[in-house]
Formats: structure tokens, C-alpha cells, sequence
């Protein structure tokens, strides 16, 4: 079966689709569109943005991603958008022209990412609320120093662009699945739960790709072939976010992106976390329930999220369970999923007046980088004492994970600083950190205790974080 | 005169054009090595790598690549017709491992393949046996087998030891200087096509076509004429594409040799970090005496350069590495040793600043180590120690004619408020437990010309057409940093038409041969001259040829506003280009330069190396959380020297670049081998240049309101590297804010680049217990 969308307002088919081959690849290669690049091929350096579309009421909902980890069967039913798509009758439009007077490229290579991501920002695409900054953090630029791009996207904020034609043909194309075979490789892309559900049911080995932001890796940098995939990225009925006074529920198709606004409500240090996971690209396919169901020790959602007390319902053959989120991550690469299973949805409660929630991720670059140290704390204060204390760290162990002997050390404690220091002492109980690329042991505990005095500070009232401090 | 507010350009083009690209490249038109059409032969390229840092190959059995489907070749070292060697000096760097492997990742065979995938795929199936060595990783493990890629050398001024023994302080600390992976966002390519009888033509992204001609020509045993390289544009070079694009154009060309085909390497990221050369990271020694004012009396340093398995350019980088050690600073009794280990990983290289930023921080900790043991402002104590009269001799000899740093950096200290903003910040750490915030200003003064002389010359070629259109060839390559646009407009100006008359046409060797590498912040310089002095030669033929015909004197041409006035008459350019074409005059002509009044005696380390130095300063505040080690860069004020500015928009561009980047390599970028020498940072996940958050807040350049006093091109500078070590200033303020945790503690925190969280934390503990 055909993977078809929509170019430039025509279809675009493709007959037999390796369903691991990237859009990338596609696009240089079969479409000979060379405009979107290469840097990495892994996502992180936003060379091979591209917006893809689909049909959203009457208009058309644009989102950045990397081509380079986007497979081809996850366009099927979609719009594409390339920087070639831009300049119309060979004249450069408003961004581009501002950027090619503003000094905004000087080797050019990156310039078609940036380009694709401010057009994005400037025509309303997902996360477009965000500062320029922001919206670029997932491109690199090594000439520039950034300034000329940021003024760029900053004068041109705002672009009319239409989608007519591309709405026209989304709506042709229908909104049905697709599935097929690439030599005796299977692959589904399916468009309601059941229909995930009965998938799942035949082939229980299969694997699940959500955003493809880690699996994507596998295939460009492991050189996997990937057996049976299913692509749940477009499952209607777990895309829903429902918002309530008890909390947030995330449908298992909710992408970063999407759920950043409700998680920002829910608490404004939650909403800073996911700003930082990835850059835009990457929150524009990743999903909050992906980031958990991967297992990551490194997710950035995960310790938040337990933190937070956060449940996971799971779906399977013999239908659902939902259990506390800690108690999905088994060990290191090993999860509480059965075979046939899938993640539905993630609930996180919205904390109490009383609960004081601090989060803080670590990492050697603030932005668009995976992080070293992440905790996350949740103390319900009664009357100067702590009655209870949820804390959880990610990067600190196999798996993210609480640290019960930090909160036994705060738990029925008055609010202050001795319990803060006999608190980071007990970490050493809780963890015992590895050393790697991005963190010595003896630095993770360091810094996992710092956090600690980090919220006692902030506590306090006193500036804590450098991105507080005007310059 | 202000170099932006007085134009170089009088007449019909003006200074800041943009980049000649710019307009392709938004739209994603500009034309990189991967973008060309791939003819439908065409092969794709991956290396087998080696498993190993340092080992005897003892069998390789590649019969799972060969069979993989897709595979139409493989290669080892037996194929190399010629000889088996990218190595731009030394004759030692292998295209493909023959007996032995010297760095984790070397290249050991080669696979051709008619997708990229099946080269990638098949390439990880090689069986290679190994008897592997211990490696030596570290400088400490090089120089205990003494392990060197060549002997120590020695630069000194008067008697360091003396001295030293008599200043009323002394001091002595040490300082670790991290390695940098250029990170162009282009990776590493090379596409060879054949052509008729044994000819090869080559597509590459290479700073130095002319040396990619001459290693392909040795590599199969053809000559030079024979082969042919273009490069258009790179996508990013930084010095990462001097030496290292050779390799890839030489894999190429192998192939295409064997097998008749086209044949393209694109590397892929990971693979491109690891396998091609980085910054030089140093271990660093120091002692200095100075008198209570601070004034520097004696300094001795030592450079420990992990220069990795080959030579490489280790030898000009080290030397760089000497020639700055001083910076804006005169040290009347000085030595500077240099030790160039040769070690197990992959042989360190060219990149912006090429050893020079190295030097100069090591000379900036001195400054800031003997404001803190005297309490005093460091810009105090670098005020005083700056070159000056009778204080104006470098450690290699060379006066210094042309100093402004003194006033360019009383200037930026006004212009900054550095005092004020000093004190403000004294009152902010004064009050927060938790965040410091540092201040620096530091000097960069780089001396402009390739240290080895002969590199100074350049060559290009001009050609004005009997339409009037004219185009511009020259040996500098483009990467980015505006060196088309700078040249283009050079030969506008000579003709008097806009610039847009002007096609400058992609870097070839049969174009322009024998050039130097597009390097040393050189380019304009250089090539400018050159299009010039070709320019000029066209320009006074048809002035002759014109004056005859009108009868009046050559002189009294005159070429202006696209027009040429001539005998009381005015005819459009085109018209004197048909009219001199028409009376057979030449309308083709090469130019040449070479770089005047530049010696240097590489044994005694004496001379003058360059023609001119380039200066500027910048001040960086910074804030640093001294519980988890992070930072902001929080200001940035930077006033900078490009003589007469050829195009002030694209030197702006390159000072606000280059500033970021050195930045990156002091702060956020760490390159890590473990002990089987195998590299820890090899991808963007764990390898991090700056973001656009990562930017200062506010960031403030100003242009030196100066010309050149040597007659370069229209008196302008060179601009490419020196704005890189004004991040020094990040790096000083940095531990400036670490030294605010314990302000009454008269020391340096010992504080490592880059100063990562970690590297932070530790700086702080150390300060601490000091």
C-alpha cells in the first residue's frame, strides 16, 4: 500500500515505501528537493526542518520536525513543506528576504532549517507562542552566532500564507490508514485504537513508534532493520488532552508540543522542563507517553511526572490497567509493558495549594540537550512541617526513579535547612550514580544534593537559576 | 574616520553587500557537494573503522562485505596505486591502515557500494584481527615513551630563570585547555567523476583544493595536471576541512580510479567526529614573577599539545601556540616551551585561531592569577603589562609597530562602563548566597600571515567580457566567511561598475593553481590583492587602449559609476570592454601577491613572522549558580580592529561568529577520549555548541575607528580568527564569579576549560580548599 501526501498542494505517492526510510532521504534523493539538509541525522541539529501539515477545520495545522528521523510511512495523509515551497515565482518571501539582507547566513548550510522554522513560527505553526529563541533551539548554526537569524524571525513575526490548495488536496486524501509490506518487513499505520488494538493483538512482537525521535536513531546511526512497525502517531482516539481541576490526562499520541500549554498550567516549573526537552522539532513528534514507554533512564518527563504522581494506563489484550507511573520502569531497558500491550494515556494530578513543586534539569547546555541530573520535588508544607514529600530523579539511577530515603528524611520534618541537609545526605542512601559522557558520579551526587538546596533557596525567596538574572 | 561611517566604496557598489549567496541560501538554492545531481552509476562510499587505538593488524577478512548485496568493491591498502597518504606535511597519515593502527576509528578498508546504506551496513562486517598495544591517550603517557611528532621547542627572550629568581613574587599554577570538533554543519564529502584518459575531476569540501589535487595525483600516481578540484562553497570549515576534506576526496578518487565510476564519501556525523582531527587540547604550566604593581618580570610556560597520531599541522599550530603566549602583554623575561605529543587518537589539527587561543588564554590566567595574589583589578594589571614604548619587542623578536591595544581598550572600558558595572557587581554577590556574577575584559592582538612564509602568496584570474560582464576566479575557497562578496567587490571597485557585474565562479585548480589553503585568516588579504593586481592589469590595458583612440593620456581614464569617461566622452563600461575586445586587446589577466617584508628563523625562533597584527577586546559578564556550576553569558561588549573595513556587515558577521564560537569551546564543548582511547563526544547528543539562548543576552560590537598602516587591500584587516579569543573574556569572568564565593581569598580558583557545570563545580571546591 501507497504512502501518499501532499507537496505544494499536489499529491505525492509513494508506491512502495521502505517504512524506515527517512523523509530526508526522500526528499534529496527521489525528489531531488536538496534544499533540506543533512547535519546529524539524528535529530539535533535542525538542518532537515520541514513542516508537515494536516487538516485542522478550515485550515491547515503546521508543525516543524527533523525530516532526518521522520519516516516515511508517518506523512501518509499529511502536507509537506520544504524551504523550496517558499519562494513563490522565484521571489523570496518576506522571511527570506529579510534574512538574506540581515546577514543572517554565512555558510548557508543550516540556513534552510532556520528559515523553515521561523516560517513556521511566523504562520502559526505548533509552539509558535514561543519566543524565537525557543522555536530555534533545535537548530545549530556555527557561523552566525545567531543574533542576525533571531532579529530576522523577530521582524518577521507574523506571515498570510494559503493553504487552500493543500487543504484541498489533505481533504481528497482522506484521513484513512494505511499498512503495508516493504519485502517481508510489516508495517501499520493505523487511525483508531482498536485498530491498534487488533495489530497488536496479531503481531505483539511489534514495535511501536510514536514521534520516532528515538527510534529514528536506530535506523540512522544503529543501521537496524526494524521488523513489524506500527506508527501510532496518528491514532485518532489517543490524541485527546482533557484538562480538568484534578489534572491533566495525556492520550498516548499527545505530542511535547501539544501538551506544553496544559502541563505549563499545571505547574509553571513542569512548562520550563518541557521547553528544554529537545528543541521544537523534536517536542513537535516526541510524545509525553513515548518519553515514558521507552524507558529511558534519561527521559526528561518521567521523574517529573512521578514526582507529580503521575498513573499510567495501559491497554492490552486482556484490556487496561493503570498503575503508578514509578512502578512501570522495571530496570535499566526493562518496563512493566506485556506483549501485545500499549501505553494509552498518562494522568498527572494537578498538586495542591499546599504542595510546593520544584524541578530542575541539569545539563551542560540549557537548551535542546539531554540532561545529566534531573529532580524533581513535590513537599506538602503543613504549618513549617513537611507532611509529605514526593522526590524523584532522573539520570541518577538505571531507571528514573524516587529517592525514598530523601523522603524519609523530609517527611514529618520541620521546613528547614537542618532537614534540607540531612535530606541531600540520605541521596547518598538513594543513589549511586554512574559516570558517563555527560557526568561524573561523584558530580551527579553533588549536583542531585544541590537541587535540594536549590528549592530551600528558592524557598526563601532568593534568586536561584542564572536564567533568572537580567544582565 | 570610522570604518563603517566612511566607506570603502565611493562610487557604484556599496560596503556592506550581502554575502554573495545569501540569496540562495534561504531558499535552499546554493549548491553544496551532496546537492549535485548523482549520475546513475554513481557509487557511495563508507570506511571500516578501526575497533582499536593502537595495534598490529594481523588478518582482515572481508568476504561478509564483499558479499553484502549492494557491494561493488572493497579496498584495502594493497589498492593504493601511489602512495597511501593524506598527511598535508609529514608523509604519514594513511588513507587506510596497512600494517598497523594508530587512533580508535582509523580507517582500515573501503567499501563501495551502490547506495549509501549498503556501504554503511556492509562496512560494520569487516573481521579485522588485531594484536593490540597499550595507548598512550594522554600527554602524561606520550611524553613517558617519549612519543613526540616532533622534538620540544624553545622560545625565549632574555633569562626567564634569573629573573625569576630575583622578582619581588612568584607565582606558578597550571591550566587544562579542552580540544574543540569543529562542528561544520556540512560534514565531510568528496565526489570524484572520471574523465578521458586518466583524468579525474574532483568535487570537494576542502579549504585546500590545490593540496587535495596534489595528495590525489600522488595517491594514483598520475600528475597533478591530470587532476582537477572545485569547490564551490563548504557548508562550515573552520580549519576542519584544511587538512582533514582530503581524506574523503582521496577515497573518492580511489575508487573512481578502479572502477571507472563516479563514486561519492559523504561521511556521516558520528563517524566524521570521530575520524577527523579537533582543536588541540593542552595541559599548561606556569610561573611568573612580578613586581607589587603586578608588572610582569619573568614568565615561563610550558605547552603540553596532544597533537594525536600524526603530524599533521601540529608543528605551525604549536608554533602559534608560542607566538601568542604573549598576547597584548610585553614579557621582558621570558621562555616558552612547547612539548607536541604524539599520542593514540586522532591527530589533533587546524581550527580558527590555529594554536593561537591556546596561548593566549594560558597568558590570561597569568594576568588574572596576579591581580588575585595582589588584590588587584585584573584590567589593572593588564593595563600595565601592555606592550608599549621601549617595552614593544615580542618573544620572537618582532617589534611591534603598529600597537593600538591601550587605546582600544581604555576606550571599551569607557564605552562598557566596566568600572561601574565592576562595582554593581560587587554589590549583587555581596547580597546573593547563591549566583556570582564575574566581569573580564581581555585583549586578543593576532598576527596576520600563514607562519610558514611561503604559504603567503596567492594567485586569480580575471576575465572582462565584450559585454562588459566580468568574472572572478582566485585559489581562496568560500566557507562562509564572505571571501567571494570581499573579492567580488575589490575588482567592482577596480572596474568602477556595481558589484552585481561581477560573477565569481567556484574555486578550481585549473582555474588558479598552486594555491595555499584558505587559512590564517588570510583570504582577503591574499586573494583580494591578487584579483586586484589582475583586475589593475585589465583596467590599464584597456586605458591604454582607449587613451590612443581618443588621444589623451591613460591616466585621464577614467573609471566610474558602471561608465568609463574618456576624451570629454562617457561610453558605458560594456562598450569600452567591446571597443578594446574589437582592437584586440587582452581582456584576460592573472594577478598575483606575495605577502612583503615577512622572515622567519624557525630554528631560533626569531623574525618576523607577520606582516601585520590584528587587535580588539571584549568585556563578558557572566552569572554563575555556584550550587549546580551553571552560567549565563549575560553582556557582552566587544570593540574590535579590522583596519578599513572591506564590508562591515560581513567583518560583523565573523566577529559576532567567531565570538560565539569561542564561547562554545570554553563553556559548553567537551571532547573526551577514554583510556582505549576511544572518543566519548562524537555526535550533536553529547558534543554541544551554543544554542541561540546560549548567545548573550546583549551582545555589542563596534568596529576600530582605524586603517591598516601596512597597504593591504584597501588598508582593511584580516578578520577571520582573531574574534574568536575575545570569548577568552567568558572564561576569565567566569572565574571571576567563582572567585567571589571566597572574595577574601587572594588566589585563583582553579578553574579548567571548558567550564562546564562540572568543571565549575570542581573549580569552586578547589578555590574552597585552597
Amino acid at each position: 500500500m501507497a504512502v501518499r501526501f501532499v507537496l505544494d498542494g499536489q499529491v505525492v505517492e509513494i508506491a512502495e515505501p521502505d517504512p524506515t526510510g527517512t523523509v530526508l532521504d526522500y526528499l534529496r534523493g527521489a525528489l531531488r528537493r536538496t534544499g533540506t539538509k543533512e547535519g546529524c541525522a539524528e535529530g539535533d541539529c535542525g538542518a532537515c526542518t520541514v513542516l508537515v501539515g494536516e487538516a485542522a477545520g478550515e485550515c491547515v495545522a503546521w508543525r516543524a520536525v527533523n525530516a532526518c528521523i521522520l519516516f516515511l510511512p508517518m506523512i501518509h495523509g499529511k502536507a509537506l513543506m520544504t524551504v523550496e515551497s517558499l519562494a513563490q515565482g522565484g521571489e523570496l518571501n518576506p522571511l527570506q528576504a529579510c534574512m538574506a539582507g540581515n546577514g543572517a547566513s554565512q555558510c548557508g548550510f543550516c540556513t534552510p532549517g532556520f528559515v523553515m522554522s521561523l516560517h513556521g513560527r511566523a504562520i502559526g505553526a505548533l509552539g509558535s507562542e514561543l519566543p524565537v529563541a525557543d522555536v530555534i533551539a533545535g537548530n545549530l548554526c556555527r557561523c552566525t552566532g545567531y543574533g542576525p537569524i533571531v532579529e530576522a524571525g523577530e521582524k518577521v513575526a507574523c506571515l498570510a500564507q494559503d493553504d487552500s490548495a493543500t487543504l484541498a488536496a489533505l481533504r481528497a486524501l482522506g484521513a484513512d490508514g494505511a499498512s503495508g509490506t516493504f519485502g517481508d518487513r510489516l508495517w501499520f499505520a493505523p487511525r483508531s485504537s482498536d485498530e491498534l488494538a487488533a495489530v497488536l493483538a496479531e503481531y505483539p512482537q511489534a514495535r511501536i513508534v510514536a514521534g520516532a525521535t528515538d527510534v529514528g536513531l536506530w535506523v540512522t546511526k544503529g543501521l537496524r532493520d526494524l521488523d513489524t512497525l506500527v506508527f501510532i502517531g496518528d491514532v485518532a482516539d489517543l490524541k485527546a488532552i482533557e484538562e480538568s481541576d484534578a489534572g491533566v490526562r495525556l492520550g498516548a499520541g499527545v505530542r511535547y508540543a501539544e501538551a506544553h500549554p496544559a502541563l505549563s498550567r499545571l505547574h509553571p516549573d513542569l512548562g520550563e522542563l518541557v521547553r528544554r526537552i529537545g528543541g521544537l522539532q523534536v517536542r513537535n513528534s516526541a510524545t509525553v507517553c513515548g518519553n515514558i514507554a521507552n524507558g529511558s533512564p534519561i527521559g526528561d518527563g518521567p521523574p517529573a511526572l512521578i514526582a507529580l504522581g503521575a498513573e499510567l494506563t495501559l491497554r492490552g489484550l486482556e484490556g487496561r490497567r493503570t498503575i503508578a507511573l514509578e512502578d512501570y520502569f522495571l530496570n535499566y531497558g526493562k518496563q512493566d509493558r506485556r506483549a501485545g500491550e500499549f501505553v494509552e494515556s498518562a494522568f498527572v494530578p494537578r498538586p495542591d495549594a499546599a504542595t510546593r513543586v520544584h524541578i530542575s534539569k541539569l545539563s551542560r547546555r540549557f537548551d535542546s540537550d539531554i540532561t545529566a541530573v534531573l529532580g524533581a520535588f513535590a513537599l506538602t508544607v503543613d504549618q513549617g512541617t513537611i507532611v509529605a514529600a514526593r522526590v524523584a530523579f532522573g539520570g541518577m539511577a538505571a531507571t528514573p526513579r524516587r529517592a525514598p530515603a530523601c523522603e524519609a528524611a523530609l517527611i514529618g520534618q520541620p521546613f528547614e535547612e537542618t532537614t534540607i541537609a540531612s535530606a541531600a545526605a540520605a541521596l547518598g542512601e538513594d543513589f549511586a550514580p554512574l559516570t558517563d559522557v555527560r557526568g561524573s558520579a561523584a558530580y551527579r551526587i553533588e549536583a542531585a544534593r544541590a537541587l535540594l538546596w536549590r528549592l530551600w533557596h528558592r524557598e526563601q525567596g532568593v534568586p536561584v537559576s542564572v536564567l533568572e538574572i537580567a544582565g | 574616520m570610522n570604518a563603517e561611517a566612511a566607506p570603502l566604496w565611493p562610487v557604484a557598489t556599496k560596503p556592506s553587500n550581502p554575502h554573495d549567496s545569501a540569496h540562495l541560501h534561504v531558499a535552499g538554492l546554493a549548491r553544496y557537494a551532496d546537492d549535485e545531481p548523482e549520475p546513475a552509476d554513481m557509487l557511495h562510499l563508507a570506511f571500516g573503522f578501526s575497533s582499536e587505538a593502537r595495534a598490529r593488524i594481523t588478518a582482515i577478512d572481508l568476504s561478509e562485505v564483499r558479499a553484502f548485496p549492494g557491494v561493488v568493491a572493497v579496498y584495502t591498502a594493497a589498492d593504493i596505486p601511489g602512495e597511501n597518504n593524506v598527511g598535508p606535511i609529514a608523509h604519514d597519515d594513511r588513507v587506510l591502515a596497512d600494517a598497523e593502527v594508530i587512533s580508535h576509528g582509523q580507517p582500515v578498508f573501503l567499501v563501495a557500494a551502490t547506495t549509501r546504506l549498503a556501504a554503511r551496513k556492509a562496512a560494520r562486517l569487516g573481521k579485522v584481527t588485531y594484536e593490540p598495544l597499550p595507548p598512550m591517550v594522554t600527554v602524561d603517557q606520550a611524553r613517558a615513551e617519549n612519543s613526540r611528532i616532533e622534538a620540544d621547542q624553545r622560545m625565549a627572550q632574555g633569562d626567564a630563570a634569573a629573573a625569576l629568581a630575583t622578582a619581588p613574587h612568584r607565582l606558578a599554577g597550571t591550566l587544562r585547555i579542552g580540544a574543540q570538533d569543529h562542528f561544520y554543519l556540512e560534514g565531510q564529502i568528496g565526489l570524484a567523476r572520471p574523465g578521458e584518459d586518466g583524468q579525474i575531476h574532483i568535487v570537494s569540501s576542502s579549504q585546500h583544493p590545490s593540496e587535495v589535487q596534489h595528495l590525489v595525483a600522488h595517491l594514483l600516481n598520475k600528475p597533478s595536471a591530470d587532476v582537477t578540484v572545485e569547490v564551490r562553497r563548504m557548508g562550515g570549515a573552520f580549519g576542519g576541512k584544511e587538512s582533514q576534506a582530503a581524506l574523503f576526496a582521496a577515497a573518492a578518487a580511489l575508487v573512481t580510479h578502479h572502477t571507472g565510476r563516479p563514486a561519492k564519501f559523504r561521511c556521516d556525523r558520528d563517524d566524521d567526529m570521530i575520524v577527523t582531527g579537533k582543536r588541540h587540547d593542552f595541559e599548561v604550566a606556569y610561573e611568573a614573577g612580578h613586581d607589587d604593581e603586578g608588572r610582569l618580570l619573568a614568565v615561563k610556560l610550558r605547552f603540553s599539545a596532544r597533537c594525536g597520531a600524526t603530524m599533521d599541522l601540529s608543528p605551525g599550530i604549536n608554533d602559534r601556540t608560542m607566538f601568542h603566549a604573549d598576547n597584548c602583554y610585553f614579557l621582558p623575561d621570558v621562555e616558552i616551551l612547547s612539548e607536541r605529543l604524539k599520542t593514540n587518537t586522532v591527530s589533533a589539527t587546524a581550527f580558527r585561531g590555529f594554536g593561537g587561543p591556546q596561548g593566549m588564554l594560558a597568558i590570561e590566567r597569568v594576568c588574572d592569577h596576579v591581580a588575585a595574589r595582589l588584590g588587584l583589578d585584573p584590567l589593572a594589571v593588564r593595563a600595565r603589562n601592555l606592550y608599549g614604548r621601549g617595552r614593544d619587542v615580542t618573544p620572537y623578536g618582532m617589534p611591534v609597530e603598529d600597537n593600538i591595544a591601550p587605546q582600544l581598550i581604555a576606550r571599551l572600558r569607557e564605552t562598557s562602563d566596566y568600572d561601574a558595572r565592576r562595582s554593581a557587581i560587587a554589590a549583587f554577590n555581596a547580597t546573593n548566597p547563591v549566583l556570582k556574577k564575574g566581569i573580564a575584559l581581555t585583549p586578543v592582538k593576532f598576527g596576520i600571515s600563514f607562519t610558514t612564509t611561503h604559504l603567503n602568496q596567492a594567485g586569480a584570474l580575471v576575465h572582462v567580457y565584450a559585454d562588459g560582464s566580468i568574472q572572478v576566479n582566485h585559489g581562496g575557497t568560500e566557507m562562509g566567511q564572505g571571501l567571494y562578496i570581499k573579492v567580488a567587490q575589490i575588482v567592482a571597485d577596480a572596474f568602477g561598475v556595481p558589484v552585481g557585474q561581477v560573477r565569481i565562479t567556484a574555486t578550481r585548480t585549473d582555474k588558479v593553481p598552486n594555491t595555499s589553503a584558505t587559512a590564517a585568516s588570510s583570504g582577503a588579504d591574499l586573494n583580494g590583492m591578487a584579483a586586484h593586481n589582475a583586475a589593475m592589469a585589465i583596467r590599464d590595458r584597456m586605458a591604454a587602449f582607449l587613451a590612443g583612440a581618443y588621444g589623451c593620456a591613460p591616466d585621464e581614464v577614467r573609471f566610474a559609476r558602471g561608465e568609463v569617461v574618456v576624451g570629454g566622452e562617457t561610453i558605458a563600461f560594456g562598450d569600452a570592454a567591446r571597443r578594446a575586445h574589437l582592437g584586440r586587446i587582452s581582456l584576460s589577466s592573472t594577478g598575483f601577491y606575495a605577502t612583503p617584508d615577512i622572515a622567519y628563523d624557525r630554528p631560533s625562533h626569531k623574525g618576523r613572522p607577520f606582516y601585520y597584527f590584528a587587535y580588539g577586546a571584549a568585556v563578558s559578564e557572566v552569572v554563575v549558580d555556584t550550587l549546580t556550576g551553571e552560567h549565563k553569558v549575560l553582556a557582552v561588549d566587544i570593540l574590535h580592529d579590522v583596519g578599513r573595513s572591506l564590508n562591515p556587515a560581513i567583518d560583523r558577521g565573523q566577529i559576532e561568529g567567531g565570538f560565539v564560537q569561542g564561547q562554545g569551546w570554553l563553556t559548553t564543548e567537551v571532547v573526551e577520549w577514554d583510556a582505549k582511547g576511544r572518543l566519548l563526544n562524537h555526535s550533536p547528543a553529547t558534543y554541544k555548541i551554543p544554542t541561540a539562548s546560549d548567545r548573550p543576552k546583549r551582545l555589542r560590537i563596534d568596529l576600530w575607528d582605524g586603517e591598516n598602516l601596512k597597504p593591504t587591500i584597501h588598508r582593511s584587516k584580516a578578520v577571520g580568527e582573531p574574534p574568536l579569543m575575545l570569548a577568552n573574556s567568558v572564561f576569565c569572568a567566569i572565574s571571576a564569579a567563582i572567585a567571589a564565593t571566597t572574595p577574601d581569598k587572594a588566589d585563583l580558583p582553579p578553574l579548567d576549560a571548558p567550564a562546564t557545570p562540572e568543571a565549575v563545580l570542581r573549580a569552586i571546591a578547589g578555590h574552597r580548599a585552597a
